[in-house]
């Protein structure tokens, strides 16, 4: 069952990524980014939590997860350390993400040539 | 010619992009990166026997490896091309952005070219993201006390 939540999650989030691409002016970066922006939304009012309840995986693959998870690491050093903590903890969780995407990207450009 | 005139030969020769169709590619295709992913988790949850946290931190750095991997081969371009903001949307679009441009200013040199242009494309992706949730935290912490 969760696959097909999966499946329902993650296509709805990438139909309306499509239908804003379609119907107005925005380019792919204004849409990942405003998907990021809505996904730190959602979690600061502990909604994203309750669709990765629902999704697993499905959840976190599309860009709003890293939103979620960007919020999610800071609030963890705010409960510990008080406001200085949104400074501290905002990449503990992503930090996977960004570094992996940094390596490949960067060894795989010293190996493979552009295409024209 | 008259600008009507020119309007309308204008229209007909923009190619027409099928909306509806569009839309149910990349509802299918976004549907399975979710799939695939929840699989994922599942998969490095069973085999190495890690909490499911863990597990989809394991599947996020997979799923970056294939995309960045699909564009450094080039075909990666192609299946952008027809599933739009079905590969877009999923992390692997942020692998995608970012392996793209690593791949085309290299020439340019290791520090003026690789350097400072691999963030070009994903890094207001970063920008807003932690500016995002630098304000919605402080909103949090003022509202509900964190």
């Amino acid at each position: 069952m969760i696959y097909v939540n999966a499946f329902i999650f993650c296509g709805i989030v990438c139909l309306i990524g499509q239908l804003i691409l379609d119907n107005t002016k925005l380019t792919p970066g204004h849409i990942t980014t405003m998907f990021v922006i809505i996904g730190a939304f959602l979690d600061s009012f502990n909604i994203y939590d309750k669709f990765v309840l629902w999704a697993g995986g499905g959840a976190l693959v599309p860009i709003t997860s890293f939103g979620h998870l960007l919020i999610h690491g800071a609030m963890d050093t705010v409960n510990t350390f008080g406001v200085m903590g949104l400074f501290m903890g905002m990449f503990d969780l992503t930090s996977s993400g960004i570094v992996a995407a940094i390596i490949f990207s960067f060894f795989f450009s010293l190996f493979f040539q552009p295409r024209d | 010619m008259e600008i009507n005139k020119y309007n309308v030969l204008v229209k007909k020769h923009t190619p027409k992009e099928n909306i509806l169709l569009n839309g149910l590619i990349s509802f299918i295709v976004g549907g399975f990166m979710g799939v695939l992913g929840e699989v994922l988790v599942e998969l490095y949850a069973y085999f190495l026997h890690i909490p499911t946290k863990e597990a989809s931190t394991f599947m996020i750095i997979t799923l970056v490896f294939f995309g960045c991997f699909f564009t450094a081969l080039g075909f990666f371009d192609n299946l952008v091309k027809f599933a739009r903001c079905g590969l877009i949307v999923p992390i692997t679009g942020f692998a995608h952005a970012m392996m793209s441009a690593a791949l085309e200013y290299k020439r340019e040199g290791f520090v003026t070219g690789l350097g400072s242009n691999m963030f070009k494309l994903a890094g207001s992706v970063i920008l807003f993201g932690v500016v995002s949730a630098y304000a919605f935290g402080l909103l949090r912490i003022i509202i509900m006390g964190g």
